[in-house]
């Protein structure tokens, strides 16, 4: 816990990233998970199997909750990245205060 | 000494720049630098240069400056010791007053002392440094010389005492022993080899040179460098080689340092030499230590002599540049300052008087003049952006409307037009609020970085743009390129119209909005409705709404600048303006585009998707007015009853307008100068009557009249020119800016491109892979897509949306109105000249 891994700039650019992905990746996986149709172009639709199940709507509401998954795991790995970021945002301040 | 402070109601108003007064003051001699003092930390009011023609050198206080720079310089000396030594100065952000007169010999003693004593401690280290480098170089040329005669004894075996290279031979030859001479030195590694063969050209390789390199590199003096040396030894025989390798040696600035032939005496030497640097080592580091500590009492207490100083000079700067009066006791000024506050003035001058002990209290005096006054905007924290906004184009005319209160609204909102986007609006407003709720202690930091101080001066502007933008992206539903669909699409597909099989079979469908099965018929409560972002047609009818919109802006911004010339004209009770140039203005920018943006209404409310084929063009209709071109087209059936009939009686209108914007000024000028002469000539007639100096009262009268003539008929050359030009760049500039506003709906158009563009080609392709390895997609091309996000859009195309709103402004809405022919109000301030002064420190 004492050489910090990134520089004061380069922990703080982290964290606020990480926190707008935290936010924003919540948002969008729960707009999946409600199948809107706005984000019907983002599905990874594969015209085959599509084709083969006679285009039944089952196949791409199980894609919308699968992609709404894939968010908010995405979500969650933000949120260690947004943590990790903040304590190396500590150990810049900390061992910037005891120097100077 | 109590300061008392008196409140005014509130700051002036935004509208138009203060009133101004034109005041003599007459200060006493003796009180006069304590009266300009406390005027300068008022910081209201502007002097006028009174002794403009004469040179720096023969002001009253040339003396009082040049101690002033002189005591700057030793400052500045002072300054950059502390800064050689990395010192931190403090800045307590206090703000002294400008010291006494008397004060400031106290502070020129104390800086001369300082000086002298840095001085002297330099001068002192350096000639220590000297010696020290002196000693080590000996040392080492003991050192290598030791080796030099180790190796040349125990090649040739013989005694301490002599030395000889040349062999048996020559002993036998000559026969006596040779005796070899040596000298030694140190000489900069560099210069080694071209030494080396000046010496063998010079003394015809006669002479013997060993040399070998000090490893530790050695502080030069003077300049602090670190430097590589070498030590030699060169062996010769016979004075006339001494006095040439000598010569040689000094050529190369090597320093030759006296070294004993025996081993016993360099030994000894070399003892010597190591106790003395020892010492020396003391002594310098104790110079250091006392230098430090002079540097760090100083460092205490720089920030505020450098305050002080600066005030003195500017005090004495001013009372340069007043007056003395016939009995030598008195000191004129005149300066403006604004009407408003010429109760603090007063105050301040009293305080002054008091502070100085004068008895004799200042006068102030209010004074008419003919000249322009400056024009005075009081600011806050809040409108002072958008009042440099303004004021970048042109400073306004004395009184007249300023258009900054007005920017406050309407550059943010033309900035969101072309900005629409609710999720880039969010962020950018975030950002403002961060730099606004931090901004005192950001200000305390003070950073020296140009662009991040440009951001920082302009959050409330930022603030006022991010918000505008996000409701500007709610209005045409854009968030981050997606939609959102908060009050349910009105289009409705049926099942029964679009069955499992057509959707299927057909790649393209269309949604008709005439029937009841696909559109319900109310339209979207609030913005775009969210279909469209998903339909393929979406462009085209984004750019009829945009450009509709922004024609009809832009003609609400023009006509507001107009009506503002109006009040202009009635403030400067200037009727004829009013009469001629307001009423044909305002007459010519409704009959074309106040009829156009009541075609375009028209068209939107009255005109729905049954009439779709024969909906009427609106550019090729307005283009058919002016030719007088009415085609028997399709739907002509469709054409109001009325519009041929109206359409010609605007287009008359709009024809009469330019020759009365053109002519009647002009005219009506003249008539009124040929009116003045007739009265001035009919009251000659009457003064003939007297007799007494007719003659003289009709020559009188004559040159007035033909000199006024002559005046006045270059005058209205002037006037029909300047006419003309008015009238060919608003008649023409009416129809130029108005198409100039088209840039809000192409700049909103690029900006929703790119933003689909940067989703699809790069967020798109993290959210199509498949399975839970998506999660390692999305959790990466997050960032490269924030980060081209931050860097295209919220900060190349903000910029770009910033610079061509200023352009609206400042060209399609000022030139409606705006003269800005004035000049800023530049009080005597401490606080202006502090704050200007540390940016270039």
């Amino acid at each position: 816990m004492t050489v910090p891994c990134c520089g004061p700039k380069c922990s703080a650019f982290c964290a606020i990233i990480s926190f707008w992905g935290i936010i924003m990746l919540a948002l969008l996986g729960i707009f999946f998970y409600i199948e809107a149709p706005a984000l019907a172009e983002d599905l990874p639709i594969d015209e085959d199997v599509w084709a083969a199940g006679n285009y039944n709507y089952t196949y791409v509401s199980d894609l919308y909750k699968q992609v709404a998954v894939n968010c908010w795991i995405a979500t969650g790995l933000y949120g260690a990245t947004f943590i990790f970021s903040c304590i190396m945002l500590k150990i810049n301040l900390r061992s910037s205060y005891s120097s100077s | 000494m109590m300061k008392i402070t008196i409140i005014t109601g509130g700051m002036g108003s935004l509208y138009r720049s203060e009133e101004m007064a034109s005041c003599q003051l007459f200060l006493q001699a003796e009180a006069a630098y304590a009266c300009v003092s406390e005027l300068g930390e008022l910081g209201l009011v502007q002097f006028r240069d009174l002794n403009p023609d004469v040179n720096a050198f023969q002001r009253k206080f040339v003396n009082e400056v040049r101690r002033c720079e002189e005591m700057e310089r030793k400052l500045r000396f002072l300054e950059k010791e502390i800064r050689k030594d990395e010192i931190p100065m403090l800045d307590t952000g206090d703000n002294p007053d400008a010291p006494a007169p008397r004060e400031m010999i106290d502070l020129e003693a104390t800086f001369e002392k300082l000086e002298n004593e840095m001085k002297e401690v330099n001068a002192n280290a350096e000639a220590l440094k000297r010696n020290y480098l002196d000693l080590t170089e000996l040392k080492h040329i003991l050192r290598k010389t030791q080796t030099f005669f180790d190796e040349a004894m125990s090649d040739q075996g013989m005694t301490e005492e002599s030395i000889v290279l040349l062999g048996e031979e020559a002993v036998k030859t000559s026969g006596q022993p040779l005796r070899l001479g040596f000298v030694a030195g140190v000489i900069l590694r560099e210069r080694i080899p071209p030494f080396e063969r000046m010496l063998w050209r010079a003394c015809r390789g006669n002479v013997f040179l060993r040399q070998t390199e000090i490893l530790t590199p050695l502080e030069d003096p003077v300049t602090g460098d670190r430097v590589h040396k070498s030590v030699f030894i060169i062996f010769f025989q016979g004075d006339q080689l001494k006095s040439r390798v000598k010569k040689i040696c000094e050529g190369f600035r090597a320093t030759l340092y006296p070294c004993p032939e025996t081993q016993a005496e360099r030994r000894e030497m070399s003892l010597g030499v190591t106790t003395r640097i020892e010492d020396l080592n003391t002594i310098l580091s104790q110079t250091q230590d006392h230098r430090h500590r002079v540097l760090v009492a100083a460092a205490k207490d720089i920030k505020v002599w450098f305050i002080k100083v600066r005030k003195i000079k500017a005090v004495y700067h001013t009372l340069n540049m007043l007056n003395l009066d016939v009995t030598q006791k008195c000191l004129i000024s005149e300066c403006w300052c604004p009407i408003r506050d010429l109760e603090k003035i007063q105050m301040a001058l009293r305080r002054g008087t008091e502070r100085s002990g004068g008895s004799v209290p200042s006068i102030l005096n209010r004074m008419e003049t003919k000249e322009q006054p400056p024009t005075y905007n009081c600011t806050n924290k809040f409108t002072k952006v958008f009042q440099d906004i303004v004021d970048s184009y042109g400073v306004a005319g004395y009184r007249e409307v300023n258009p900054a209160p007005f920017t406050i609204v309407s550059f943010p909102f033309l900035f969101s037009l072309m900005f629409g986007d609710a999720g880039h609006g969010t962020l950018m407003l975030l950002a403002a609020i961060a730099m606004v709720v931090f901004e005192k202690r950001i200000l305390r930091q003070k950073s020296d970085n140009e662009i991040w101080n440009m951001f920082f001066d302009g959050r409330y502007i930022i603030l006022l743009m991010g918000a505008f933008s996000l409701y500007a992206g709610l209005m045409y539903n854009d968030i981050f390129s997606k939609s959102i669909n908060i009050f349910g699409s009105v289009w409705h597909p049926t099942s029964g119209e679009f069955s499992a099989e057509i959707i299927k079979t057909h790649k393209d469908l269309t949604l008709d909005p005439t029937n009841d099965t696909d559109y319900r018929g109310v339209p979207y409560p609030f913005g775009m409705d969210p279909a469209w972002q998903l339909s393929l047609n979406k462009i085209k009818w984004l750019n009829s709404f945009k450009m509709k919109i922004s024609i009809i802006f832009g003609v609400g911004q023009m006509f507001f600048g107009v009506v503002l010339s109006l009040q202009n004209h009635r403030f400067f009770k200037d009727s004829i303006s009013i009469f001629c140039e307001f009423l044909p203005q305002v007459i010519f920018l409704t009959c074309i585009f106040g009829y156009l943006i009541v075609l375009i209404l028209h068209k939107w409310i009255a005109i729905d998707a049954t009439d779709a084929g024969c909906a009427p063009s609106l550019l090729i209709g307005l283009i058919n007015m002016f030719l007088l071109n009415y085609p028997e087209e399709p739907c002509s059936s469709r054409v109001p009853p009325g519009q041929k009939g109206l359409q010609s009686f605007l287009l008359i209108l709009i024809i009469l307008c330019v020759p009365w914007l053109l002519v009647l000024k002009p005219y009506i000028l003249k008539r009124r100068y040929q009116a003045t002469q007739q009265k001035s000539s009919s009251r000659l007639g009457t003064s003939t009557e007297d007799g007494k100096s007719a003659e003289d009262a009709i020559d009188g009268a004559i040159q007035d009249d033909s000199h006024g003539q002559y005046e006045e008929e270059l005058n209205l050359l002037e006037i029909v020119v300047h006419q003309c030009i008015h009238t060919i760049e608003y008649c023409l500039g009416c129809i130029s800016h108005t198409a100039s506003y088209l840039r809000l709906w192409a700049l909103s158009l690029a900006h929703a491109e790119l933003s689909e563009v940067l989703w699809n080609m790069v967020f798109r392709v993290a959210l199509k892979v498949d399975g839970y390895l998506g999660v390692i997609s999305i959790y990466i091309l997050f960032t490269p897509w924030a980060c081209l996000t931050i860097a295209i859009l919220l900060l190349m195309e903000a910029l770009s949306a910033f610079l061509h709103t200023l352009r609206l402004h400042w060209i399609e809405f000022q030139s409606k109105f705006y003269k800005g022919d004035g000049y800023l109000f530049d009080p005597f301030s401490f606080d202006k000249i502090i704050e200007s002064r540390a940016d270039e420190v």
